[in-house]
């Protein structure tokens, strides 16, 4: 069977934002930009994000980056790269002003600036008073930035597949990356888009947990892509749990709600953080401020008839307040709880929300991994950014309002370096006979009848799993038990068995792909939180509730050869300024 | 729960017809919205295709026609809809298959319009700077999720798909007009001249009526209408 072929520059596989903005990067210095996205472009999840993106503009009180890098290394449990992150929070600015004058709506202050919120983390003169950072459009922010990114696409005329979905990177003897396999949704007919480089901004893989915040479509595609083509994934066993999530539904309600002045009370009508967090209080880190609520939770002092929640109030801000800043969010609770947060308190619980793990990169977005003997090496042609992504800057725990910057600045950070990458490079390298076998069998798996179990059957029984097992507390006894349940699933899965056998629109087929990607990203979840003996950032083992800097200050690689660990060390460097050596964590 | 549900499958060679489901009750929870009660049927009937992301009336995929109207099924609430529950795909598209329609017209629509900032002036090494006053003009504008609920209920689309831009790509034009750090309005306006392009628009209304994010189409194209008027004076 021939395939259709097609041959671009740079191939980009995700529409989100860290794709968007590479995209746009890319077609304005003229490179041939082909963009895949398994949904239209303003369907990405970027469109939920609602809080804000940190840079230092020091709109509302004074700030700098240097700050921001502090917060973010101590936010991170000192897992995080310090070089990247210095590049990060410097850029920062930078590519906040660049959405300005791309369109972005968002919101003003009576200056006419940026408005600036306070957001949990985050402090001025490293550790001092809570800092003013986090810029804004309402609680939109995300649909604001995805929406000006993907209208400035459309000016600089990428070339979008749109409703596409992408089945396997190519990779020749040699190891370079030479492009992918995707399959058109419409039509069923499979597509082999070549490319110089390839860009994977494929987002997280929030859809591992029953209960998330996440969108249908957050399968962490990239990420098994990346596995099944020999890269390790990097620090998957901390996965972000947002501590307000509505509870028992899961949709998102913003750290804004705190930032804007908002607080969380347990059952017993307590403010319970003052006794967790003394001086950031309900503005302490994410990882912080959930456990909290898990603990008022375990011990009994929940919220409602079930004690299985806590509330976030913002009543007292008042009805003004809550319209123009959040109101997003006043919407949700209205439409699925039927209140109105401007005069009750909305039920919350932590529901898992980020990736932290992801695929290596190095702080230009080049796909890294580890040498046999030495230092790590780039992978030729390939590029990872965006929640995909593990460059590390969020480390251990990542900041609210980090997300919608790391984005932005390696989406455009892994652009400029492939633009580098191809003034030098004027061919395509040759794609052998059969690169797209494998790819093709994955496809064709699928077409042919077996006498398995159903995948939204099996999808439930892994989501369960995850929760129960890979939760925001964990402990080995626990942690065995999940692993052994995931690598059963992903063993039952090999004879999971659809349904539906049509080429049109086969949303079916589709889900079994996205279900391959998330069984094989749980046994990587769950292997690497078994492996890693001690605490830190979103990582809470009961039997070993200590940070161990001595032996655990090292970046977790899980590969697909077996389920093999294997380890490398966290980069303490700055680029200029000092580094942050790990100190104790309190807020 | 009793459902009826628009099938069409190209690939079987059969004509479209309304398929019957019943979902048991003990399924239905309270304050279940419609795409739930979808995800349910679906995870029986694989075959079911529809679009879905976010579950939160933010990304814009699950437009489809619920009883007659337009809306997303995220946030329809099951227990405010008659049964049986007839869903539609959006009406005046074509059906690629079951609730799953081919928007392309809807998104050529879009991009005709110029939804982008045009402001040709060397970028300040800052923000360009805007008034609270003035931001709050793309209040109503800008959270446009280009669901096409709207240009969908709109019978002057329905007549004219393709010479009329339907009330979605009519919004942008409006949400770009209205920017103050906006410089384009002099081509924006130009290209929206004709009988057809805005003119078609007759204030039906039923984008008002549906529109999932309660914006208000029909009076952005009123405000385009009247900077037309204005110039050609």
């Amino acid at each position: 069977m021939s395939i259709a072929r097609r041959s671009f520059d740079t191939l980009i596989i995700g529409a989100g934002g860290g794709g968007l903005r590479a995209a746009l990067q890319l077609s304005r210095a003229d490179a041939r930009v082909a963009v895949v996205s398994k949904v239209f472009p303003t369907r990405s999840h970027t469109v939920a994000a609602q809080g804000g993106v940190n840079a230092a503009l020091a709109n509302v009180v004074p700030d700098n980056w240097h700050w921001h890098m502090f917060d973010t290394v101590k936010g991170s449990d000192y897992l995080g790269d310090q070089d990247a992150i210095e590049y990060m929070c410097r850029a920062a600015p930078r590519v906040v002003y660049e959405l300005e004058h791309f369109g972005v709506p968002f919101s003003r202050l009576d200056s006419g600036r940026i408005y600036q919120r306070a957001f949990g983390g985050q402090s001025r003169d490293f550790g001092g008073d809570q800092a003013v950072r986090t810029c804004a459009a309402a609680d939109r922010t995300g649909h604001a930035i995805l929406h000006s990114l993907y209208q400035q696409n459309i000016r600089a005329r990428t070339h979008f597949f749109d409703e596409f979905f992408a089945v396997d990177l190519i990779r020749d003897q040699d190891g370079y990356f030479l492009g992918a396999l995707a399959l058109e949704i419409a039509t069923g007919e499979p597509i082999l888009i070549e490319a110089k480089t390839t860009i994977i901004a494929t987002g997280g893989v929030g859809q591992l947990f029953r209960n998330n915040t996440n969108a249908l479509i957050n399968t962490g595609d990239g990420m098994a892509m990346a596995l099944r083509a020999g890269v390790p994934v990097q620090d998957m066993e901390f996965f972000q749990f947002h501590p307000t999530g509505i509870a028992g539904k899961g949709m998102l309600i913003t750290e804004a709600a705190r930032g804007e002045g908002g607080y969380l009370l347990n059952g017993e009508g307590e403010r319970f953080m003052e006794r967790y967090a003394p001086n950031a209080k309900d503005l302490a880190s994410r990882d912080v401020v959930s456990r909290s609520i898990a603990t008022e939770i375990r011990e009994g002092r929940g919220a409602g008839p079930k004690k299985d929640h806590v509330l976030l109030k913002v009543d007292h801000l008042g009805t003004d307040v809550v319209r123009k800043r959040l109101p997003g969010i006043r919407d949700m609770a209205m439409t699925f709880l039927h209140l109105d947060p401007a005069e009750t308190p909305i039920p919350v619980s932590p529901t898992a929300h980020y990736t932290m793990g992801g695929i290596p990169t190095d702080r230009h977005g080049q796909v890294v991994v580890p040498e046999r003997h030495g230092a790590e090496e780039a992978v030729p042609g390939l590029y990872a950014v965006g929640e995909c992504a593990c460059v590390s800057v969020h480390g251990a725990n990542r900041l609210g309002g980090n997300s919608l910057l790391d984005i932005l600045v390696f989406g455009r950070a892994a652009a400029r370096h492939v633009i580098g990458h191809l003034a030098e490079q004027h061919f395509h390298r040759p794609l052998p006979e059969g690169a797209a076998d494998a790819a093709m069998a994955r496809l064709e798996r699928w077409n042919t009848p077996r006498k398995g179990e159903s995948v939204p059957h099996l999808r439930a029984e892994m989501g369960r799993v995850m929760e129960d097992h890979c939760g925001v507390f964990r402990n080995e006894e626990v942690l065995q038990d999940g692993q052994k349940k995931m690598l059963e699933l992903q063993e039952r899965m090999k004879d999971a068995s659809i349904s539906d056998y049509s080429q049109v629109f086969n949303t079916a087929r589709i889900e079994a792909m996205e279900l391959e990607n998330l069984m094989d990203l749980g046994v990587a979840t769950v292997t690497s939180a078994l492996a890693r003996k001690e605490s830190r950032g979103a990582h809470s083992r009961i039997d070993y509730p200590e940070r161990d800097d001595i032996h655990w200050l090292r970046h977790s690689l899980f590969g697909m050869d077996g389920i093999q660990m294997d380890y490398k060390p966290v980069r303490m460097k700055p680029l200029t300024v000092d580094s942050f050596p790990p100190r104790k964590r309190t807020y | 729960m009793k459902f009826s549900i628009y099938r069409y499958n190209p690939d079987q060679g059969r004509k479209p017809y309304m398929q019957d489901y019943d979902l048991p009750d003990g399924h239905i929870e309270s304050g279940m919205m419609l795409l739930d009660a979808l995800l349910l049927l679906k995870a029986e009937d694989e075959s079911l295709s529809f679009r879905r992301s976010c579950q939160e009336g933010v990304c814009g995929s699950d437009g489809m026609n619920i009883n007659g109207r337009n809306g997303l099924a995220c946030i329809t609430p099951l227990a405010e809809l008659k049964q049986p529950i007839a869903i539609r795909p959006l009406p005046g598209m074509p059906v690629v298959r079951d609730l799953v329609v081919d928007l392309s017209q809807f998104y050529r629509q879009y991009r005709t319009v110029k939804p982008f900032l045009i402001n040709d002036d060397p970028c300040p090494e800052v923000e360009r700077l805007q008034s609270p006053q003035e931001r709050e003009q793309l209040d109503g504008l800008y959270e446009c999720i280009l669901c096409a609920c709207c240009s969908t209920s709109c019978p002057s689309f329905w007549w004219n798909p393709d010479r009329f831009l339907g009330p979605a790509a009519l919004l942008q034009s409006w949400r770009f007009l209205a920017d103050s750090r906006d410089q384009g309005a002099e081509v924006r306006l130009s290209d929206l001249e004709g009988p057809f392009r805005l003119f078609r628009c007759h204030t039906i209304m039923n984008c008002v009526d549906v529109c999932p994010k309660n914006l208000n189409p029909a009076r952005a194209i009123g405000k385009i209408k009247e900077l037309m008027v204005k110039r050609s004076l």
